[in-house]
C-alpha cells in the first residue's frame, strides 16, 4: 500500500538559555534529521524514554510546533509549507489523541461541545450535519447519546479518552496522532481503549502514528516501529523483524528492560543493563550519542556519528557494528 | 519462622461527603522478614491506603484504623502513640514514594535529606551524618556521591533522584521497605537500574519490601507473594509465580490477561486484548455484604450478589476470595 505519510529529514530545535555572555545562543535538537514514512491504513509506533524527541517529532507532523527543517509530506504534499485555508484542510486531515485524558478536555464544556469542536472550527459543514456526525461518533467509541449532556467531571478516564477520540475522529482525518493514549489509564481499562483504537482503525481505514514508552502495548498496536535516542531514529523496521531480531544496542537494552510475567523468557534471557545516563542534550558528543552507555562501543563509536542504513528487508539501524 | 509484620482484620475507614466508607475491609496478610509481597491493583483499592495504615499516615481527622490490628515486632501500630510511630517511621519501617520530584524537599540538598533522617533517629552528628549520607548514596551507585550530595533535587533526573529516596529509605536499615509505584514516572530502563538495586540491597540488608505496583511482571520479577486487592478488599493472596499460572479470582486473570505482554516471537495474527469491562466501584459501594467485583465479572450467579465472598484457601498456599474459586 501507498505511503499516506512520509517525513525526510525533520528537525525541531529549541533556543535555550545557558551561561557564557549575555546573547549567546545555544540549541537543543529536539528532533534532529529524522525520516520515516507511514503506510496508509497501517501503524507506525515511536518508542523511546522521556526526552527522546518522539512527542516533539509528533507535534511537528501536526503543526504544533515549529520544524526548523525538513518535509512532512501527507498524501504527497508538503503540510510545512501550508497556510491560511490550505493548513486549515491539513489540520481536517491530521488530529491529535492526547495522553492525559483528565487535562485535554475543557472542564467547563459538556461531552457534545468538546466533541463538536473541530467541526465548528475547521468544517464547512451545516448545524444539523454536524449534529449527526457528533451522534455517530459518541455510538462508534462506545457512549451513550445522554452523555453528551454531561461535563468532562462526570465521566471516569476511559470515558473521557473516549471522548478524546470521537473528537480527534470528527472531521474525518487520514491520520491521527495517539500521544500515549493508554498511559494515564488504569490496567484493566487500558486494554478497553487499545481494542477500540484497533476496531476504529480496521472501520475507518486510519492510520496511526502511535507514541509510547510501552514496549507490550506498541508490539501488540504497531505494524512499524522506529525506536528513538536523542533526537535520533536509531532503530526502524517492521514490527516482527523489530522484535525478532532487534540489532541496535539501544533497542537489545530497552526490549530486555521490560520486566515480563513469562517465567520461561525471564530464565533465558539476560537483562541488559545500561549505565548512566543520556547525555546532555544541548552538548551532544561528537560520534554516536548512545556510545557512553552502549555495552558494545568500539573506538569509532566516540568520534564518527553513524548513519541509519538500511538493510535489504528494509530494516534500518544506525550503528557501525550492525 | 515467626512473621515480623501481621496485619490481623484490618478495617480503615474513610469519612467522605456521602458518609463512612471502609477504604480497607477486613484484610488479614503477614509479611516474613525479608520477604518481597507485592501489593497489586487498580488505583482506588487500597493499595496506598493500606501503606500509608503501616506508616502511621492515614490522613487526619478524615481516615482512621476502625478495627483490626497491626502487629510490627510483637508491637501493636494501631494502638500506638504518635511519639511511638515518629520513632518507627523512617526508621524500622520507611517508605519510597512513587514520584521521587514531589516527594523530596526542594531547598534542602540531598545530603541535608539523608542526614536528617540519620541525626533524628540514630542521634549522629552532623558531621557524621553527612558522611554517612556519601556512603549511602554510593551504594545507591550515584556516581560522584562525595560531590553529588550536595546536590538539590532539581539538578539529579529522575532515576538519580529515586535512587537519592532509597539511600534516605535504607538510611537506618530498616526492616520493612514500602515501595508505593517507586518506578512508574520513571523510563523502562532506569526501572530496570532500580530494580536490580533493589534487588541487591535486599539481599545486603535483609530489609522486606512491600512493592505496591500494578505491573504484573515487576511484580513476577520483584516478589516471592502477592496480594490482589479490589474495592478494599483481598481478591487474591498467595506465591506469585502460582497466581500467575492459574489465578483463582476472575479478577487476577482479568489483570494478567488484558495487558498485552511483550513476547521475543510475536505472532502475525493479533487478538483483541481481554477486557475488563467497567470501572472500580464508588466509594459509595464498598462494604456492601456481596461481592464488589460482581458488576465487571464473567462467571457472575447469583450467589455472588447474596453475599461477600468467603476466603478459599488451596493447598498450595494460594487463597481467594470468590464464590467461584475452585471452578476457575
Amino acid at each position: 500500500m501507498s505511503d499516506l505519510l512520509k517525513v525526510e529529514n525533520l528537525t525541531v530545535r529549541f533556543e535555550v538559555k545557558r551561561g557564557g555572555g549575555w546573547n549567546k545562543k545555544s540549541y537543543l535538537y529536539a528532533v534532529d534529521d529524522v525520516s520515516f514514512t507511514v503506510k496508509k491504513g497501517e501503524t507506525l509506533a515511536i518508542v523511546g524514554e522521556s526526552g527522546s524527541g518522539k512527542t516533539t517529532a509528533a507535534l511537528a507532523v501536526a503543526r504544533l510546533v515549529k520544524a526548523y527543517s525538513g518535509k512532512v509530506a501527507l498524501a504527497g504534499e508538503d503540510i510545512l509549507q501550508k497556510e491560511a485555508e490550505a493548513l486549515r484542510q491539513t489540520r481536517q486531515k491530521v488530529q491529535f489523541i492526547f495522553q492525559d485524558p483528565y487535562s485535554s478536555l475543557n472542564p467547563r464544556k459538556r461531552a457534545e461541545a468538546i466533541v463538536r469542536e473541530p467541526l465548528d472550527s475547521l468544517s464547512r459543514k451545516s448545524e444539523d450535519e454536524k449534529t449527526k456526525i457528533v451522534d455517530d461518533l459518541f455510538e462508534a467509541v462506545g457512549l451513550r447519546p445522554e452523555q453528551q449532556r454531561l461535563f468532562p467531571h462526570q465521566f471516569s478516564g476511559g470515558q473521557r479518552q473516549r471522548i478524546g477520540i470521537a473528537r480527534a475522529l470528527a472531521t474525518q482525518p487520514e491520520l491521527i496522532i495517539c500521544d500515549e493514549p493508554v498511559s494515564a489509564l488504569d490496567v484493566a481499562v487500558q486494554a478497553q481503549i487499545l481494542n477500540l483504537l484497533r476496531k476504529l482503525q480496521k472501520d475507518f481505514g486510519l492510520t496511526y502514528l502511535f507514541i509510547s514508552h510501552d514496549l507490550g502495548v506498541v508490539q501488540h498496536m504497531s505494524d512499524s516501529i522506529a525506536v528513538m535516542y536523542m533526537g535520533k531514529v536509531v532503530e526502524h523496521a517492521d514490527r516482527l523483524s523489530l522484535f525478532q531480531t532487534p540489532r541496535h544496542p539501544y533497542t537489545q537494552a530497552l526490549l530486555s528492560a521490560v520486566p515480563t510475567v513469562d517465567r520461561a523468557k525471564r530464565a533465558q534471557q539476560k537483562r541488559i543493563l545500561i549505565p548512566g545516563d543520556a547525555p546532555d542534550p544541548v552538548n551532544l558528543p561528537a560520534g554516536c550519542r548512545f556510545a557512553n552507555r552502549c555495552p558494545a562501543a568500539q573506538a569509532i563509536c566516540q568520534t564518527v556519528e553513524p548513519e541509519l542504513k538500511s538493510d535489504t528487508n528494509g530494516h534500518r539501524t544506525a550503528c557501525h557494528l550492525v | 519462622m515467626s512473621p515480623l509484620l501481621e496485619v490481623k482484620n484490618l478495617r480503615i475507614e474513610l469519612t467522605t461527603r456521602d458518609g463512612v466508607a471502609p477504604v480497607i475491609d477486613d484484610l488479614s496478610f503477614t509479611l516474613n522478614p525479608g520477604e518481597t509481597m507485592s501489593f497489586v491493583g487498580e488505583s482506588g483499592c487500597g493499595k496506598s491506603m493500606t501503606a500509608l495504615a503501616l506508616m502511621g499516615l492515614l490522613p487526619e481527622k478524615v481516615g482512621r484504623v476502625a478495627a483490626g490490628n497491626i502487629i510490627f515486632d510483637g508491637e501493636d501500630l494501631s494502638q500506638a502513640s504518635d511519639e511511638r510511630l515518629r520513632a518507627i517511621r523512617g526508621n524500622e519501617i520507611s517508605m519510597i514514594f512513587q514520584e521521587p520530584m514531589t516527594s523530596l524537599n526542594p531547598v534542602f540538598t540531598i545530603g541535608e535529606q539523608i542526614a536528617e533522617v540519620l541525626r533524628a533517629h540514630q542521634g549522629l552528628s552532623r558531621k557524621a551524618a553527612w558522611a554517612q549520607s556519601i556512603e549511602l548514596l554510593n551504594a545507591v551507585r550515584i556516581p560522584n556521591a562525595k560531590s553529588r550530595v550536595s546536590d538539590y533535587p532539581f539538578q539529579m533526573s529522575g532515576g538519580q533522584r529515586q535512587r537519592a529516596m532509597i539511600a534516605m529509605a535504607l538510611a537506618c536499615q530498616p526492616k520493612i521497605l514500602i515501595a508505593d509505584e517507586p518506578t512508574t514516572a520513571l523510563d523502562v530502563t532506569v526501572q530496570a537500574q532500580i530494580f536490580d538495586l533493589l534487588t541487591d540491597l535486599r539481599k545486603q540488608t535483609g530489609a522486606a519490601i512491600i512493592l505496591i505496583t500494578h505491573d504484573m511482571g515487576a511484580v513476577a520479577e520483584m516478589a516471592e507473594r502477592m496480594i490482589v486487592m479490589y474495592a478494599g478488599r483481598k481478591a487474591e493472596l498467595g506465591p506469585v509465580d502460582q497466581i500467575i499460572e492459574h489465578p483463582r479470582h476472575p479478577y487476577t486473570k482479568g489483570l494478567i490477561e488484558c495487558v498485552p505482554h511483550i513476547q521475543s516471537d510475536p505472532s502475525l495474527e493479533r487478538h483483541d486484548l481481554v477486557e475488563v469491562p467497567g470501572i472500580v466501584p464508588s466509594l459509595r459501594e464498598f462494604g456492601k455484604d456481596q461481592c464488589l467485583f460482581a458488576s465487571r465479572c464473567a462467571y457472575l450467579t447469583e450467589a455472588c450478589l447474596a453475599s461477600r465472598p468467603t476466603e478459599k484457601l488451596f493447598a498450595n498456599g494460594q487463597s481467594a476470595d470468590c464464590w467461584h474459586a475452585e471452578g476457575l
